[in-house]
């Protein structure tokens, strides 16, 4: 709760008026068989016409006055959640950026998208009920109790009896029923898999001809969840009759103990219909009271589930401004480099140690899941190492501030991301000065230039949501292109020519020759051929760093190196 | 136009309708014993009123009590809260039992169906939509039906009951009620009207919303490599600013409706209220009927407010239901032969002149003929789109040929059982299946009965045992619905695995090793070739290097086979082939 109430202390005002609002409407509920009591007790006794009259028009009058009311309280109760759900939003999203690699790859976006969306919808509906609701529906109970009283004091007393049966019945069956509930959607999640699973492995089903087995395997858990909806909705339809039983019984009650009242003068007629009126109110709002427990509840999950990304506290600190050092040749350098992800049992590197001069070219090289990434994600302190130091340009990562950091290390990734905008907007994340001439050689440089051009509206060309609208090649080029925009002095490259065909693979690397002398470049591949001309080729295995070297020098003393470039070269022919 | 569309949507709407009561059929006794309840519970909450009223009526005031008759009518009062009590429960119970039968009913036919519907089908249709159908349309349908069954009858029932009830007391009153009563219906209606475009507007701006939070979301490590996060969150603000001020306005209208129907319902109730104490006062009716009339007026509005919400959902139900229909209407794919054989085949596959296409009017294969003796190890390559995965569709019959003949051991293969054509091949795919299971289960896949020592030897062999062995319950690890605990090539292995348990006398190998790295792959590679050895084999690769050993490499290039012949010879003939095969090599 504590950060959404900052944002509630914002819209005092409004979160106040809402709920009192609705309780002055309420009051005029309340106060309606009163009224009407005295319609019978004192105008149709009296023969009172205008009494009579009186009273309607008062009856209209509370009915206006209580539509005004809720108006109010529903503009404050939808202001105040609105308001209050789209700050918490705004902070929501902005702490999910302060959230380092780390924290991202435990949490998972899908997770966090939910959050974002679902989850504070869900909050937000809870919340504007809450403020309606939450106060008007005890405030009916307890309010009738009262008026109860001042109708007759043992009269009240069946309502103090009626009112906790009633409500163990209701808050009981709910209890038992909402954890089953949950049993119940985790059945019918079954039942989802299921049938994605059979869509999905159409072709390997039919394959293997087990096309029947799959329809009995799905009927199974179709049963299962039929079971369970059947038993727990038995249950929870039992409320409906168990308490219309128990209202019955408390009016019989009402009626019996009346009549000895009426006889004896202490009560008149009016007043037993308003006294059966107050109880079949009780029972409505008790009913309305449980749907809005639900609801909250289940807006209070969801609120759970924000607050504890809001919690999620960024595990990487960086220095306000990067420590002052000298010159060095040196562009990366690992000591006895280590890496355990967050909740992974094992290593993922292991003493990996290498020094990078400035103006290198670096390949690294490797089976899948060797540890590529992880080794080039160290270099712009994606990850922190858990043993030994990565240093850049001769400073330890940990000393740089992080906009400075970033700045020097320019990164494609795997997974070619763009984002929703133009050409343009895209390459300017790099720089966001950059003119059209740099945006044009960058593109040049990543291959990218001729496509470009060849699209109707050039750099103003838009770009889909994630750039759907390109080709994963040509999507990759641009993610090239971009980070040269940014003019890095380290340039890493994790697989990211893996959708580029053989020609313009070898053209991108020609034309990476071509950056400034002092630009340090890695590339990391699965082929051979793009790293072969590397200054040092990084070879790994299993997280650990087994050869390091020239091409030539590693097909002489690295075994691994030489089975990954025989696999695929033809033996025989690989020292050509 | 338009009024012969409102009149098709009706006609689909009441042969939906029609179809939905065969699904229900089954359950009639149910369907009786519910509208039995449904009817009983109506009229004792109608009689309940009623009786108190009379109770109070024998309540005059001090010393005129009519004691017996108060108690009479209380044990009448018990005795019908009684009975009506059971019915309620009864026809709930009712009511779950017919919904939640019915929609497991359907599910069941939906997932019978999607096994019969040809492949061309699935293939068109996203499968996200087909979940859909299933899962939430049928949900839908039951909630929808749920409600029918529980509102809808006795909604009717109330509504008539409460009416023929009140005109024998008084019809004045009555006009009252029936009047002003479905001023809260058009109230309604109109506010419904009038916030339905801020409702658009809305979910306009939270689509944008949430497209623009997924983006930046699933692109996080790029807009921290780019220290792109001030711009981004301020473009997010803006969007964010935008949807609290549109939801304001639609949460807010649109809460609206509640106070104004309730404001009629109060109107309606002080006028009863006026009319029926003045009748009072001139005796026209009595204290306790008037009680009546103020509980049933009350009362009245509320299954009117019901009913046109069930309308809706019921409306909604049967579009839902009319989208599973469309699916269990689907054409099934062409059943099997009456004659159909079955058979052990020997490894003979012959291709006569066949033709091909998707889409009636783009040929994809055309004039395609090959003859491939037992024990030959086939290779296809070519460009991507060039009907490489096509040829293997037609041979697994997954779809059927245009034109020509494929034939198996010189039977045409429409006139094979599926079953037994498919038994023949093992097939491995890129896209690596897995159910979700044990990765026992996995492996022992296509024969449930195999021993420990086979699937471990299986295992061995496609060399899976080495990471099965590592993982914490070995044999046992359940691979979970999207398979996030392995790896790509691991699963891929896995899939390997489960066809050499198998060993059918032919494979279809389609980028089969596409996610294993070069080096793995080269095992693999052996491992396949002491399993290829003496059975026709089929492999489709983008890495030339994987093919070179095939005894024949079919070249294809827009459906057709343009270039055949073993690596040699495609070499020294130096056309496509070797075009592409320098492509990757040559640098």
């Amino acid at each position: 709760m504590k950060y959404l109430k900052i944002y509630l202390k914002d819209h005092k005002a409004a979160s106040i008026l809402a709920p009192l609002f609705k309780m002055l409407e309420a009051t005029f509920d309340l106060l309606v068989p009163i009224v009407v009591a005295n319609i019978i007790n004192i105008g149709i006794a009296g023969k009172d016409m205008g009494y009579i009259l009186r009273s309607c028009g008062l009856l209209i009058l509370m009915a206006l006055v209580g539509l005004a009311c809720s108006f109010t309280a529903q503009y404050f109760a939808a202001k105040a959640a609105i308001a209050s759900t789209t700050g918490l939003r705004h902070l929501l999203f902005k702490h999910i950026q302060t959230l380092g690699f780390s924290e991202m790859d435990t949490i998972g976006s899908s997770t966090l998208i939910t959050r974002m969306t679902s989850d504070l919808n869900q909050v937000q509906n809870g919340l504007n009920l809450f403020l309606r609701l939450f106060l008007r529906s005890p405030f009916i109970v307890l309010g009738a109790i009262v008026m109860a009283f001042t109708i007759n004091t043992q009269m009240a007393l069946i309502f103090v009896v009626a009112i906790p049966i009633l409500s163990i019945i209701i808050f009981g069956i709910m209890r038992w029923t909402s954890p089953r509930y949950k049993q119940i959607q985790a059945k019918l999640d079954g039942v989802t898999g299921a049938t994605r699973e059979n869509l999905s492995g159409v072709r390997v089903i039919r394959a293997f001809g087990k096309e029947e087995a799959e329809v009995q395997g799905f009927s199974q858990a179709n049963d299962s969840l039929v079971k369970k909806q059947l038993h727990v909705g038995h249950i929870s339809a039992l409320m409906n009759p168990l308490t219309y039983v128990v209202v019955n019984i408390g009016i019989i009650a009402i009626l019996y103990m009346g009549a000895n009242k009426v006889n004896g003068g202490t009560l008149l007629s009016g007043d037993i219909i308003a006294l059966v009126n107050y109880m079949t109110q009780i029972l409505l709002e008790l009913v309305k009271l449980a749907n809005l427990i639900v609801s909250i509840s289940r807006a209070l999950a969801s609120l759970n589930r924000v607050e504890q990304v809001l919690d999620t506290k960024p595990s990487m600190a960086f220095p306000e401004v990067s420590a002052e050092t000298a010159q060095s040749s040196e562009a990366v350098r690992f000591d006895h480099v280590g890496l355990v992800y967050a909740g992974a049992g094992a290593e993922s590197l292991t003493d990996i140690s290498f020094c990078a001069k400035k103006g290198q070219t670096i390949g690294v090289i490797g089976g899948t899941g060797s540890g590529k990434s992880s080794l080039v994600h160290l270099i712009p302190r994606f990850y922190d190492a858990t043993s030994g130091s990565v240093s850049l340009m001769g400073k330890p990562v940990q000393e740089w501030e992080r906009a400075a950091l970033r700045n020097k290390v320019g990164i494609v990734m795997q997974k070619a991301q763009l984002f929703a905008g133009t050409i343009r907007s895209n390459l300017l994340w790099g720089n966001s000065e950059a003119t059209d001439e740099e945006l044009w050689a960058a593109l040049q440089t990543a291959q990218a230039k001729e496509f470009v051009l060849a699209k109707k509206d050039g750099l103003d060309e838009i770009v889909e949501q994630g750039g759907r609208n390109l080709s994963g090649g040509q999507r990759q080029r641009l993610t090239i292109a971009r980070a040269l925009v940014k003019k890095p002095e380290i340039l890493i490259l994790d697989d990211s020519a893996s959708a580029l065909d053989y020609a313009t693979d070898a053209a991108l690397r020609k034309s990476l020759k071509s950056l400034p002398d002092s630009v340090t470049v890695f590339i990391v591949s699965q082929r051979t051929s793009s790293i072969q001309h590397a200054d040092q080729i990084l070879v790994l295995d299993d997280g650990r760093l087994v050869g390091r070297g020239t091409h030539g020098e590693l097909l002489d003393s690295c075994e691994i190196y030489r089975e990954i470039y025989e696999s695929q070269f033809q033996k025989g022919d690989a020292r050509q | 136009m338009k009024k012969s569309d409102k009149k098709a949507a009706r006609a689909l709407q009441s042969r939906t309708f029609k179809r939905v009561l065969l699904y229900i059929k089954p359950y009639g006794l149910f369907v009786f014993s519910s509208l039995l309840c449904a009817a009983i519970s109506v009229a004792a909450q109608l009689i309940v009123p009623i009786f108190c009223g009379d109770a109070i009526d024998y309540m005059i005031g001090r010393g005129q009590v009519d004691f017996a008759s108060v108690l009479r009518l209380a044990i009448a009062i018990a005795v019908v809260v009684a009975v009506s009590a059971v019915a309620q429960w009864i026809l709930a119970a009712c009511n779950n039992r017919i919904t939640f039968c019915v929609s497991r009913d359907l599910r069941n036919a939906a997932i019978r169906k999607i096994q019969k519907l040809p492949l061309s089908y699935l293939d068109s249709h996203p499968s996200g939509d087909l979940v859909s159908r299933i899962i939430a349309d049928v949900d839908v349908f039951a909630d929808g039906l749920l409600m029918g069954f529980t509102q809808l009858f006795s909604g009717i029932l109330t509504i008539l009951g409460t009416l023929g009830i009140m005109l024998y007391l008084n019809l004045a009153i009555t006009m009252v009620v029936v009047v002003l009563t479905p001023l809260s219906l058009f109230l309604a209606a109109f506010i419904a009207k009038r916030t339905y475009r801020y409702f658009r507007e809305q979910t306009e701006v939270r689509g944008q919303e949430t497209a623009l939070i997924n983006e930046l979301i699933e692109g996080q490590k790029v807009v921290q490599a780019y220290g792109h996060e001030e711009q981004s969150l301020r473009d997010f603000d803006e969007v964010n600013e935008k949807l609290g001020k549109v939801s304001l306005k639609a949460v807010f209208f649109s809460s609206l409706t509640n106070p104004s129907t309730r404001l009629v319902n109060n109107i309606v109730y002080a006028a009863v209220g006026l009319i029926s104490a003045l009748s009072a006062v001139s005796g026209g009716i009595t204290i306790g009927q008037l009680s009546v009339f103020l509980s049933y007026a009350s009362q009245y509005a509320k299954p009117f407010n019901e009913i046109s919400g069930v309308v809706t959902e019921l409306q909604n139900a049967l579009a839902c239901a009319a989208r599973i229909f469309d699916l269990l209407d689907e054409p099934d794919q062409v059943p099997d032969a009456e004659d159909a054989v079955s058979f052990s085949s020997s490894g003979h596959v012959q291709l006569k002149d066949v033709a091909f296409r998707y889409v009636p009017d783009k040929p994809l294969i055309d004039h395609l003929n090959l003859d491939v003796k037992p024990g030959q190890r086939i290779a296809i390559v070519g460009p991507t789109g060039c009907g490489k995965t096509t040829l293997i569709n037609l041979l697994m019959r997954f779809y059927d040929v245009n034109e020509g003949s494929i034939a198996v051991d010189g039977t045409d293969i429409r006139h094979m059982t599926r079953h037994s054509l498919r038994g023949n091949y093992g097939m491995v795919l890129q896209d690596t299946w897995l159910k979700a299971g044990t990765i026992r289960d996995n492996i022992a896949y296509g024969r449930p009965d195999a021993t420990e020592e086979e699937i471990v030897a299986a295992a061995k062999a496609a060399h899976a045992h080495g990471f099965i062995r590592r993982m914490p319950q070995g044999y046992d690890t359940v691979i979970t619905e999207n398979g996030g605990n392995i790896s790509q090539g691991q699963k891929q292995l896995l899939c390997i695995a489960r066809v050499i348990l198998c060993l059918p006398p032919m494979l279809i190998l389609d980028e089969a090793t596409s996610s294993i790295d070069t080096r793995t792959e080269i095992k693999i590679q052996a491992a396949f070739a002491r399993m290829m050895e003496g059975r026709t084999s089929f492999i489709v690769a983008h890495r030339l290097s994987t093919i070179r050993e095939a005894d024949v490499i079919l070249v294809m290039k827009d459906g057709h086979i343009i270039e055949q012949g073993s690596h040699e010879t495609l070499m020294a003939k130096n056309g496509f082939y070797a075009k592409l095969y320098n492509s990757q090599f040559g640098d």
